[in-house]
């Protein structure tokens, strides 16, 4: 087990961070290349001012018709990511092997309040698949990729939890956490999970399209 | 062109006509036309109810129509205007119209030799009639029509055969072509666009669109061998004879000729295109990305641009070139690459001198009007002018106005811009 | 995935007839890999599948909530499919496919409202569109109207002579009304090109009539065309033929730009509206319009507030104004509208939700063009909008769009709602003070 701790954490990290960062800029590159090939009239559009005015106001949960009509799904989507973002940058466990690594630190959320939201995470995430396993409209929209863009989040975060209260073996517990993160970070330039590299950038266009040449508003 | 050596050419300005004194005579005046050597000036007018007819230099037609438009000085001065009496339309021309009359009557245009073309409907049929005489064939439908420029033949697009209505099927199989003189071309095909005759009067060149997908260009019905995505107006090399047309390929656009892709598919918009006299150069407007309109002469764009480029001319040497530039609201005149300094609320399409040395256009600044020459104004604004002419040896120009309710023409020496 | 709704219509089945599947494959193929790019790719990459979008729909609130009809449920039907089968699909799902693009979507973009990754749905039908006309599968209709553009530059093949005719006939019936009345034709140099779609002068020519009136009124100084490009319409746009979307705009826009007017006027159209500030302009190259065009809820605008318009009395019944969705959502209108509307009527109910968000009249997006066979689709798929008229409690409509005009109208009776509609041109002319009339 020691072993493949010791290779989870040492080269398959050092392959999945490479794949995240170097898959994501090829995705970012290509997918810029492309747009300026094949979509040159709408690069042409883009606002800086009115993607902005777009992003900003989609940041606002009660800001946008969408977010309004779905007032339980905007509240978890929105618990969902942050938690998403600040448990991973900020758990002390995570800021200790920067640390180790690269000798690099910075604060960290107190253990208490990171497993909260890690639980809080897990529970959006049954809330997501219940929708998407209940709700109609969703369940006729669903492919194999959408479990799978949820599945990988979930487990990496649920293993988390389960390691950290020392639910079953610990060991493996952490083993699958940290494997179930490194797949969540090479999927991300090659999954719907890529909404995170690309969604900025579509929601900017339909921003820009809306305010610069539409002069109405997107949300 | 006029013959424009007969003109008087004296310089100085001379009051033709005083057209302010017209509208007391008149329940109301349309709007003025001028003759290209500038020694007449006409409009409709209203003389009673429902009454109308034409006035020239303060004489008026001898009869009253329901209805006058259309109103055009042909090239030699004589006024022509399509009326219409007891709801059958004709052509007037100086105020005699042609003995038949028609279902309608439109599109009056002028051959060199004399002849006045129009665009007829004639019980529900469509054709062309020079000088009042009709092709024998008449169509179902036609439109696009055109004049070879000796104004001895005519070609439109027609429609043979009857279309039910939503009868898509016959659409597809292809009821269009182009009928010279009357006479259809033998192949049929889904569409046509703008019929151009050949600088000799023999030659037709159109675009042809061959199926939903499929545009290519036909001379004389015969269509090239290449088809593209889309195409534009085709035009005739006036030495060689070659035809050249702006085609469309994997969404970006360049020029072919004779088939042949000359200038290759990388433009965003390629149109517009003009022959030299000589037949050397080809000339066009194009946008090298979307949004950046220019002019191109042989495929090669100049350096400066507008978002929206019209109205390109080029010398008679063929080795000059202007084209309006538009920003916003703000007209500016692009010659030979660069931009002329100054900006205009309008500008219509500049006129080289025939030794190609000098270039002016009429332009609009601040709701009063004049001519530039090679980017300096006329010393004088007008309520109104028409677009200048250059005399034979290129050293003066016409400058036909309306000045504090007087029709002027004035021969500027081009020294005085 | 099972599809119950197939209508009969004899241009998809004449399409349908004629595919291969090797002719279905190279076809979507080229267009996906020819005139698609990044944009496509991220959109069908990056949907969540949320189902956010679905109660944007109108087709999916009238139909209860049936997930077949909401804007990503249709995406999933077609061009989802088209993706994940690698353009391997049969005849049959193409005429399934152009039936829901054609005729179940209207491109409103009421689904833009509700996407937190802003992915364009009208976009992408749009896309589903282009596939089929270049299949060859388009609804009999609509295909008739982009025929009649590609053959006559105007949607109803009014023939050359038929278009002045009708503008001098128009000119005549007026002049008993207001005996100096003019449609000045080809008056170069004119401030305004007044532009109109082709339905007014084949159906609707008091629209021509009430519109020459104002402008006289008004003391506007206008021009209409007498050449082909007169009619800024554009069905072509909607049928997924692009090439001669381009081909209409490049003549409309020439036809005024060669008249050295200052700018164009239309006529309350919402399509061609689209067609001049977003789509046909940009396949042209022009990334907005070569010439200003100015719709005419902004012009009677402008003309109130520069006094040239005055009103004998204003409209006094309460009176509800819709939306229409390419000059509100696509064009930011929505405060002329109201301030005309106002400046016109005493008392202006508002329909909600309204502005922005308001439901499509599900007639637009050429879903009124594919014509009598899909009318229930759209009477069906749009309860909604129904509802939302009838709890305004009034009895008249402001619809300043005909597709709009149309669609309600179709409504209004099969719901038997008893409410009129008119446009802003028909209140004005009402309302306006006259000259006398011996």
């Amino acid at each position: 087990m020691n072993s493949i701790y010791a290779f989870v954490v040492g080269p398959l990290a050092w392959i999945a961070w490479g794949v995240f960062i170097f898959g994501s800029l090829y995705k970012v590159v290509s997918m810029y290349q492309l747009a300026k090939a094949k979509d040159g009239s709408s690069l042409h559009y883009m606002s800086f001012k009115y993607g902005m005015r777009s992003i900003l106001h989609w940041l606002n949960p009660v800001g946008t018709l969408g977010w309004q009509s779905n007032p339980y799904t905007a509240l978890v989507t929105f618990v969902f990511h942050l938690c998403l973002v600040i448990v991973p940058l900020f758990l002390m466990g995570h800021v200790v092997l920067w640390d180790q690594f690269f000798g690099i630190t910075w604060p960290t959320l107190p253990d208490t309040i990171a497993d909260i939201m890690s639980i809080v995470f897990v529970a959006c995430c049954v809330y997501f698949g219940l929708r998407r396993f209940l709700q109609r409209d969703v369940r006729f929209l669903t492919t194999g990729k959408d479990w799978i863009a949820l599945a990988i989040p979930a487990l990496t975060f649920l293993f988390g939890v389960l390691a950290y209260h020392q639910i079953g073996n610990d060991k493996v517990m952490l083993v699958l956490h940290i494997l179930c993160g490194e797949i969540m970070l090479i999927s991300i330039p090659f999954s719907r999970l890529s909404h995170m590299l690309f969604g900025f950038f579509t929601r900017a266009y339909m921003g820009s399209e809306f305010g610069g040449v539409r002069h109405s508003k997107d949300w | 062109m006029p013959n424009a050596s007969t003109w008087d050419w004296n310089p100085g300005r001379r009051e033709v006509q005083d057209v302010s004194s017209w509208s007391s005579k008149f329940e109301w005046v349309e709007e003025f036309q001028a003759s290209s050597d500038g020694e007449k000036v006409g409009a409709v007018v209203k003389t009673g109810d429902m009454e109308f007819t034409a006035c020239v230099n303060g004489k008026v037609w001898d009869e009253r129509y329901e209805r006058v438009f259309y109103l055009k000085f042909s090239p030699d001065s004589r006024l022509t205007g399509i009326i219409q009496q007891d709801g059958e339309w004709c052509l007037s021309v100086d105020g005699q119209h042609w003995p038949e009359t028609y279902g309608y009557i439109w599109d009056t245009t002028f051959g060199s030799n004399g002849s006045i073309v129009c665009a007829v409907q004639q019980d529900g049929e469509y054709g062309m009639g020079v000088d009042g005489v009709l092709w024998e064939n008449l169509f179902a439908n036609a439109n696009n029509f055109a004049t070879s420029g000796d104004g001895k033949k005519t070609a439109a697009v027609v429609q043979i055969a009857p279309l039910a209505q939503a009868d898509i099927e016959t659409f597809q199989k292809g009821i269009y072509t182009v009928a010279v003189n009357g006479e259809a071309w033998d192949n049929v095909f889904m569409n046509c666009y703008t019929p151009v005759f050949d600088a000799k009067s023999e030659k037709v060149a159109c675009q042809i669109r061959r199926t939903l997908y499929d545009y290519t260009i036909a001379v004389d019905g015969k269509i090239w061998q290449r088809e593209f995505q889309c195409v534009w107006d085709p035009c005739f090399n006036p030495v060689s004879g070659a035809v050249a047309a702006p085609v469309r390929l994997g969404g970006k656009w360049g020029m072919a000729q004779d088939g042949e892709v000359i200038w290759p598919a990388e433009f965003a918009q390629c149109w517009h295109q003009q022959y030299s006299a000589d037949g050397s150069k080809l000339w066009a407007i194009v946008a090298p990305k979307l949004g950046t309109f220019t002019v191109a002469k042989d495929g090669n764009p100049w350096n400066i641009s507008a978002p929206v480029v019209i109205d390109l001319s080029v010398s008679p040497d063929g080795n000059r070139a202007s084209a309006l530039g538009k920003t916003g609201y703000v007209y500016t005149i692009m010659c030979d690459g660069k931009v002329w300094d100054d900006s205009y609320a309008m500008a219509w399409k500049a006129v080289f001198s025939p030794d190609s040395t000098k270039v002016a256009a009429k332009v609009e600044k601040n709701g009063r009007f004049t001519v530039v020459l090679d980017g300096k104004p006329y010393g004088q604004d007008f309520d109104q002018c028409w677009e200048p002419i250059f005399s034979p040896c290129s050293t003066k120009v016409l400058i036909r106005a309306i000045d504090g309710g007087k029709f002027v023409r004035i021969v500027a020496d081009v020294s005085d811009f | 995935m099972t599809f119950d709704r197939k209508i009969e219509d004899a241009g998809l089945t004449r399409g349908v007839s004629r595919l291969t599947p090797q002719r279905i494959e190279d076809t979507l193929r080229q267009v996906l890999e020819g005139e698609t790019g990044a944009k496509l790719k991220l959109y069908a990459e990056t949907c969540m599948r949320c189902g956010m979008c679905s109660e944007a729909c109108h087709y999916y609130m009238s139909h209860d909530g049936d997930p077949s009809y909401s804007p990503a449920g249709k995406v999933h039907q077609t061009m989802g499919e088209i993706l994940r089968k690698d353009c391997k699909v049969t005849p049959e799902f193409v005429y399934q496919m152009a039936q829901i693009a054609y005729t179940e979507c209207n491109l409103c973009r009421r689904c833009v409202h509700y996407c937190p990754l802003g992915i364009d749905t009208g976009y992408i039908m749009s896309t589903v569109r282009r596939m089929c006309h270049k299949l060859g599968v388009t609804p009999q209709y609509i295909q008739d109207t982009a025929h009649s553009h590609a053959a006559t530059m105007n949607q109803m093949w009014l023939k050359d002579d038929e278009w002045m005719d009708t503008l001098q006939w128009q000119e005549d019936e007026a002049r008993d009304e207001m005996p100096n009345l003019r449609i000045p034709l080809d008056k170069e140099g004119a401030e305004i090109y007044y532009s109109v779609i082709a339905p007014e002068p084949k159906f609707r020519t008091q629209l021509i009539y009430q519109a020459a009136f104002i402008m006289n009124e008004a003391g506007v100084d206008f021009t209409m065309p007498t050449s082909p490009g007169w009619d800024n319409s554009d069905m072509c746009m909607f049928s997924g033929d692009f090439e001669m979307m381009g081909r209409l705009k490049k003549i409309h826009f020439e036809s005024a730009l060669d008249l050295k007017v200052k700018k164009i006027v239309m006529g309350e159209c919402g399509h061609a509206f689209r067609s001049i500030y977003d789509q046909g302009n940009r396949w042209d190259g022009w990334d907005m319009y070569p010439i200003e065009v100015v719709h005419s809820v902004e012009f009677f605008w402008e003309l109130f507030e520069a006094g040239k318009i005055k009103l004998r009395e204003k409209f006094h019944e309460p009176i509800t104004i819709h939306d229409p969705c390419n000059i509100i959502r696509g064009r930011g209108l929505m405060e002329q509208s109201r301030k005309l509307a106002h400046a016109l009527c005493d008392n202006v109910v508002e329909m909600h939700p309204n502005l922005e968000h308001n439901y499509c009249c599900a007639a637009g997006g050429g879903v009124i063009n594919c014509g009598p066979p899909f009318k229930n689709v759209r009477m069906k798929g749009n309860r909604i909008k129904a509802e939302q008229l009838k709890a305004t409690g009034v009895k008249t409509i402001l619809a300043p769009c005909h597709n709009c005009h149309g669609g309600l109208e179709d409504l209004v009776h099969y719901y038997e709602l008893g409410m009129d509609i008119k446009f802003f041109g028909d209140l004005i002319y009402d309302l306006m003070e006259k000259p006398e009339v011996e």
